[in-house]
């Protein structure tokens, strides 16, 4: 047991932090512009930036055009992009969900196609998994998917889907048996966000940005060679996605989390505390480095034994509730100024922003009530409550 | 980072486990037979010269089985005594508490009384000893009268070091106590049935369970990460110890107090277990500081130091 980094890891870290110290513009430090932040040159060619500076991909396989290093050199990666309030890579949804399942997954002609684009930010990604009337209970997909001939017609309704309004591809699950139910009968497959019959209508948050889409399909066509895995057996595809939704997580949120924690103590510092308040800031403090440790805990399992460890499956859910504590608390320094927004909000509205979007995360990648099922039923051991 | 134990370390988990599981009321002589008094003693002393992660894993287990001895209590001040008494308590001979308070824990079972006093830690020579009644029989706390200074043992200047020790020390017991009530809840939640099923699967009974879980790993993360910090002597154990301890105690009696509510009436029984558990978490809760107390703290190095 050493929480020091190892020589190889400090010198990795220092490569990180000086790359970021000399290549981030000051514009793109902190950069937040709404939902639009996703749409504008800058972050493509930032994306490409990183990709071209070897920063994307650390733990891929070096056959798909990754580096082929491990698991923690990533997670260093993410703690420092965080600490430098560098944005990430918009293919956020491409990195972490759609080409680990195209690696587990696809054929080779499949891989040769869209991992590289992916990694590059030449072609962004989406996920088409929920839908009106299939959110948590995910076996309930009701988009129909009608083979004819060498190809599929997609007729249906996906929700909540992040970057679909900027997206080039959607990695989306579909029912290909109408007769079926549950988990039998559903196909995963790749569908062109540009082909005819796909629509995307974005869905204005709470935080009055847009950062998740209404996706429609009407007669879309995809051809069958896009199916990741056999036709009828994409719950086990999808069982993938979110394993990878879930598993690489942990880090990018445990560092935005100490982003967090560092801009609540400048706000405290600047404000004051009073005594209730310094211990809701000590207790969180203490949570973050909780999430820290039991992040690497997680990692050190995986490294070690090729599965992550159980106490990984907490970290979104903790996560979650730390950060809507955390923002909750930055509201209470603020006082009546937290209502404010941009322009006249303190620190450009950040907080009143950032406490409104926390609520969205005990929701989005599983609920907070699935999650604590998932730690029940499978880390727990307890019968299944359905 | 590597956050893995090392083998020795795994085998000293379930060395401790199967000798306590087997042996719950051991005596001070069969716990130095196995190395674990001396444990952190070097072994030109007669120790095992282990470093603080190992007795860390010995203190983890120790609380789980509620052990009644004074390991933590002589631990504490243990590398700070003179070299012919580490000897002492390596050989079973020996063992000590710290008289920070009026209170004195391990009053019944500690052989030697440590006492701060100026600048010195002095050992505590003719008194006389009285324990009082306690709720948490395996860790009884009695009050010492009369006597006076003996031997200088350690500059008074070891007092935090002692302290962040202390609360490492606490922290692991606590996560040892709150899993044992867990691992206990889990068992009976999956076979007492009602309503014709597993309590176990009404997600009124499993979501706390959840909690529980949830926030031990998280307890259990800050125990290994401020006993690693007690161990390096890193600049950073004293405010690691203290939100270990914090959060530990919380945890373990958050823990205790799902458990026996999952147990219902049973849980609420003094042929259950679960109780001695409950009180072990509420006496880690009561020592040292309380937990607002010790977050205090580590609001001050977080907001006053700058």
């Amino acid at each position: 047991m050493d929480f020091r980094d190892t020589a190889e890891e400090a010198s990795f870290r220092d490569e990180v932090r000086t790359w970021f110290a000399e290549s981030l513009p000051d514009e793109l430090r902190g950069h937040r512009g709404g939902g639009a932040r996703f749409d504008g040159p800058e972050v493509r060619a930032w994306s490409r930036a990183l990709y071209d500076a070897g920063w994307v991909g650390i733990s891929w396989p070096s056959e798909f055009g990754g580096r082929g290093l491990s698991p923690r050199f990533q997670a260093i990666y993410l703690e420092e992009e965080a600490r430098a309030e560098a944005p990430p890579h918009v293919g956020v949804i491409g990195l972490g969900m759609a080409g680990p399942t195209i690696i587990a997954h696809g054929t080779d002609a499949q891989k040769a196609r869209y991992l590289q684009p992916l990694l590059s930010a030449e072609e962004i990604w989406c996920q088409g998994f929920s839908e009106p009337g299939a959110g948590s209970d995910l076996a309930g997909v009701r988009t129909a998917a009608r083979l004819e001939g060498d190809r599929f017609v997609l007729d249906g309704q996906k929700v909540w889907s992040s970057y679909a309004h900027i997206a080039d591809f959607c990695i989306l699950l579909t029912r290909s048996d109408p007769t079926s139910e549950r988990h039998e009968g559903l196909t995963y497959m790749v569908v062109d966000m540009h082909g005819p019959g796909v629509e995307v209508r974005p869905l204005t948050q709470i935080t009055g940005e847009a950062e998740f889409n209404e996706i429609f399909f009407a007669n879309a066509e995809v051809p069958v060679e896009n199916v990741l895995g056999e036709i009828g057996a994409g719950w086990g595809v999808a069982m993938t996605t979110l394993l990878h939704e879930r598993g690489t997580l942990g880090f990018a949120l445990v560092a935005r989390l100490e982003v967090q924690m560092r801009k609540l103590l400048a706000l405290a510092a600047d404000r004051g505390a009073s005594p209730t308040q310094r211990d809701a800031i000590a207790r969180e403090w203490t949570q973050l480095q909780a999430l820290r440790v039991t992040a690497y805990r997680s990692l050190t399992a995986l490294e070690r034994t090729g599965v992550p460890g159980p106490e990984g499956s907490i970290l979104k859910l903790q996560w979650s509730e730390a950060n809507q504590r955390v923002t909750a608390l930055a509201l209470d320094l603020l006082g009546p100024d937290a209502q404010l927004l941009p322009p006249n909000g303190p620190y450009g509205g950040y907080w009143a922003i950032q406490q409104l979007r926390s609520r969205g995360n005990t929701i989005e990648a599983g609920t907070s009530e699935i999650l604590r099922s998932i730690v029940a039923e499978r880390v727990l051991g307890l019968p299944r409550s359905r | 980072m590597d956050l893995a134990f090392t083998d020795l370390q795994d085998e000293l988990r379930a060395q401790a486990r199967g000798f306590l599981e087997a042996t719950p009321e051991p005596g001070w002589d069969a716990l130095a037979e196995l190395g674990w008094t001396g444990a952190g003693v070097a072994e030109e002393h007669g120790g095992a010269g282990l470093s603080f992660l190992e007795e860390a894993v010995i203190h983890e287990e120790a609380g789980r089985a509620l052990l009644h001895a004074p390991l933590w209590s002589t631990s504490c001040v243990l590398p700070f005594l003179p070299a012919e008494d580490q000897t002492a308590v390596a050989a079973g001979r020996a063992s000590w508490t710290l008289a920070v308070g009026p209170l004195v824990p391990d009053l019944d079972t500690a052989t030697h009384v440590a006492v701060p006093g100026g600048d010195t830690v002095w050992e505590l020579v003719g008194f006389e000893r009285e324990l009082l009644p306690t709720n948490d029989a395996t860790r009884p706390l009695g009050v010492v009268s009369g006597g006076e200074p003996g031997r200088a043992l350690f500059s008074s200047d070891a007092l935090p070091a002692l302290r962040s020790r202390s609360l490492a020390i606490l922290a692991l017991e606590a996560v040892g106590v709150g899993t044992r009530a867990l691992e206990l809840a889990v068992r009976y939640v999956n076979e007492r049935t009602q309503f014709g099923r597993p309590i176990g699967s009404y997600q009124a009974v499993s979501h706390p369970l959840a909690s529980a879980y949830t926030e031990l790993e998280l307890a259990r993360s800050l125990g290994w990460w401020a006993a690693w910090c007690v161990s390096e002597d890193d600049p950073q154990a004293a405010v690691a110890a203290a939100a270990a301890a914090a959060e530990a105690a919380e945890a373990a009696v958050a823990t205790c107090e799902r458990a026996i509510q999952a147990h219902g009436g049973i849980g609420f029984t003094w042929e259950h277990v679960l109780h001695r558990l409950y009180k072990r978490a509420l006496w880690i809760r009561s020592w040292e500081a309380s937990p607002a107390q010790l977050r205090a703290e580590v609001a001050s190095h977080l907001l006053d130091t700058a």
